[in-house]
């Protein structure tokens, strides 16, 4: 028995397509605790979503579209065997999840107090009436002045920081464990996401609950986050503590990615880092390491056989033939140029 | 930089959208830029910030008049181009040209890349077909093109190939000027970064002024010369890049500037928390716009508009904190 609160172990989520099978994620391995904020980072199409949707069972499983292998471990069940009746009783329950587009995933003929209580009876034994009322203790609890009138209001007539409030307070109204939030500030403004950035952090402390946040954003990572996994075409490329990432990033991906953003307290009008190439498909997955088209470090060994994940420290692991000479050759360097650019 | 002739000159623009009742009736409008005023200069990006619904992207439309301005002036070389008929207008357009932010539905996915690329030349009528067909794979090589791929259709594209191909539609007319409309947001960072920096270098090579609108304060940063912020349809700042990083006047680019992530660990930044949203831009707070919000707010905010004034040298500040009737105020209160 693990002490984590999820554990997800060689998790692969395959696809049927057209084309073939296609391993949209293909052997991750993490855990999350409780009172921690577990971020994962990508780009498009590296499986950070889907990733979440396996571990809550969302994708469509008719008909063998999509095909698990692995473990998800959560409180000593493995949430790939469980029926789907019980995957309801845990979903919106014990595990909840707020989705990147707020503005699409609220019914729009419903009132917003309708979806949120919706949730609440269908997990717990409340009278309607109860329900009403914890439906306005969560809006109230998010921010939203008014509540007792905001809940007769359907989505359209609030503004995209409401929603997300909104979409936010549903989630957290049984209480849940353990929290999926994809991307949930992406399509917000800087002011307001600061405001829900801000929330989630309070929302974790007074629940004590884990957070997997999903994001593309490196500002929103360090910001938030307390450890942080990489994900790279479906696999995990490194995994740190936040401080680790940006102070030593071991993974030329990982390195590039934050090369490539223009920093704030960085020289300005200066060429930005580029990542050459780009993504493979996965329908023509390379066999080696799956970066290593891209890798300004790639040798033969890279392109023929695929690297295990190398503990640097028991914290610290990385997905990298020879993150050891990279790290002699130029690793100094990463944070001796960070540190230089940020005293200016 | 020293004073010179500005390349376009905006004075006092304004774009009113009416809002019709079920009868037809006007009865309402959205003020979506509601008296602007800045210059442009040549060779140099000027970016305008602000968050989503403060009217940036419809400045730039209406800049170029994609839609018609209710108010104002654009002046291009030294002639107001709003009272252009639509033949004059043509010629103007050649000079002046936008990028737009969605790379998947900015391109006509029936027709193929080069065909794209060549309807600008056919429309101002540039060279024979053959000729045209020599320009647009002159620009497609520069941009890193394939000859080949002249002949693809636009969803054979990745999004960041598509952002560049819409960045060769703009280039084909060889233009003075560039509207870029948040050309990055809808990209990758390592695809993001690929764009800026070919932004930066076609600017060189082609002497290009852009006109930058974005939400991403960061890429401002990287890549513009001067900055405007915008709020609820106004300008409320303006000035030098690095000046208004390093000592922003306005109490909103305080807040929109510490309220950016910065991805470093490290630095925990002090962050000065806004109340509340945006107003709605159809009936937008009188006096300041920003008072509604404003942590330093005072009674002749709620009033007055305040002015436009030179804080410091090329910055510009709408406030009641730097004019003097808010030091008259200011002095009374604590009297």
């Amino acid at each position: 028995m693990s002490e984590h609160l999820l554990e997800v172990n060689q998790l692969k989520t395959h696809f049927k397509t057209e084309t073939g099978q296609v391993t949209a994620v293909d052997g991750i391995s993490f855990h999350i605790d409780e009172g921690e904020t577990l971020g994962v980072v990508g780009e498009s199409g590296c499986g950070k979503s889907v990733t979440s949707e396996s571990i809550l069972r969302l994708l469509n499983e008719r008909k063998g579209n999509t095909t698990y292998e692995g473990e998800i471990n959560y409180r000593g069940k493995d949430l790939l065997n469980v029926s789907m009746k019980e995957m309801r009783k845990i979903r919106g329950n014990e595990i909840s999840m707020i989705f990147q587009d707020a503005m699409s995933s609220l019914n729009p003929v419903y009132t917003v107090g309708n979806q949120i209580m919706e949730t609440i009876i269908l997990h717990q034994n409340l009278s309607k009436k109860e329900a009403e009322q914890k439906a306005i203790d969560m809006l109230a609890l998010t921010g939203i002045p008014s509540p007792e009138k905001r809940i007769h209001e359907y989505p359209h007539e609030l503004s995209g920081g409401m929603k997300q409030r909104v979409m936010i307070a549903q989630a957290l109204s049984c209480r849940p464990n353990l929290l999926i939030a994809d991307e949930p500030t992406t399509a917000l403004d800087v002011t307001i996401q600061s405001q829900i950035l801000d929330l989630m952090e309070d929302l974790k402390k007074e629940y004590d609950m884990g957070i997997m946040f999903i994001t593309h954003d490196l500002g929103v990572v360090a910001e938030i986050c307390t450890r942080v996994i990489v994900m790279y075409l479906g696999q995990i490329v490194e995994e740190a503590t936040v401080k680790d990432l940006f102070d030593q990033p071991l993974h030329p991906y990982t390195k590039g990615l934050i090369k490539s953003i223009p920093q704030l307290d960085g020289e300005r009008k200066k060429d930005l880092f580029v990542i050459k190439g780009k993504v493979p498909t996965l329908n023509d997955v390379p066999k080696g390491c799956r970066f290593a088209s891209r890798c300004s470090f790639s040798t033969d060994k890279c392109v023929e056989e695929e690297p295990p994940t190398f503990e640097h420290t028991p914290e610290h692991k990385v997905k990298c033939w020879h993150y050891k000479e990279i790290l002699e050759k130029e690793g100094a360097d990463f944070g001796k140029e960070r540190t230089t650019t940020a005293s200016h | 930089m020293e004073k010179k002739e500005p390349l376009l000159q905006v004075t006092n623009l304004k774009k009113h959208f009416p809002i019709k009742n079920s009868f037809g009736f006007t009865k309402n409008h959205v003020k979506a830029v509601d008296g602007i005023s800045f210059e442009l200069y040549e060779g140099e990006t000027f970016c305008l910030v602000g968050e989503s619904g403060c009217g940036k992207s419809t400045a730039g439309r209406t800049i170029l008049r994609l839609t018609e301005p209710t108010e104002g002036e654009v002046i291009y070389e030294g002639k107001n181009i709003v009272d252009y008929n639509p033949k004059e207008m043509l010629n103007i357009r050649k000079k002046m040209q936008m990028m737009f932010q969605d790379p998947f539905s900015s391109l006509n996915p029936r027709k193929r890349i080069g065909t794209i690329l060549e309807e600008p030349l056919d429309i101002h009528g540039i060279g024979k077909p053959k000729e045209r067909t020599d320009i647009v794979m002159d620009l497609l090589n520069r941009l890193g093109f394939q000859a080949d791929q002249y002949y693809r259709y636009p969803y054979e594209f990745s999004g960041g190939q598509r952002q560049r191909i819409g960045l060769a539609r703009a280039l084909i007319m060889n233009p003075d000027l560039i509207i870029c409309d948040e050309p990055v947001s809808a990209l990758d960072v390592s695809i993001q970064s690929q764009i800026l920096n070919l932004l930066r270098e076609i600017q060189d090579e082609f002497n290009l002024t852009y006109l930058f609108i974005s939400h991403d304060l960061s890429v401002v940063r990287h890549i513009g010369d001067r900055i405007g912020v915008m709020y609820l349809g106004k300008i409320v700042e303006t000035g030098p890049t690095d000046q208004i990083f390093q000592d922003p006047k306005h109490p909103y680019t305080k807040a929109l500037l510490s309220a950016i992530p910065s991805p470093n660990p490290h630095r925990k930044r002090e962050r000065i928390e806004l109340n509340g949203e945006i107003p709605s831009p159809i009936d937008p707070p009188t006096g300041c716009a920003f008072h509604t919000r404003c942590p330093f707010a005072m009674d002749i905010c709620k009033k007055e508009t305040p002015k436009n004034l030179e804080v410091e040298s090329e910055q510009f500040v709408a406030c009641h904190l730097y004019t003097e009737e808010g030091a008259k105020e200011k002095e009374m209160t604590n009297a």
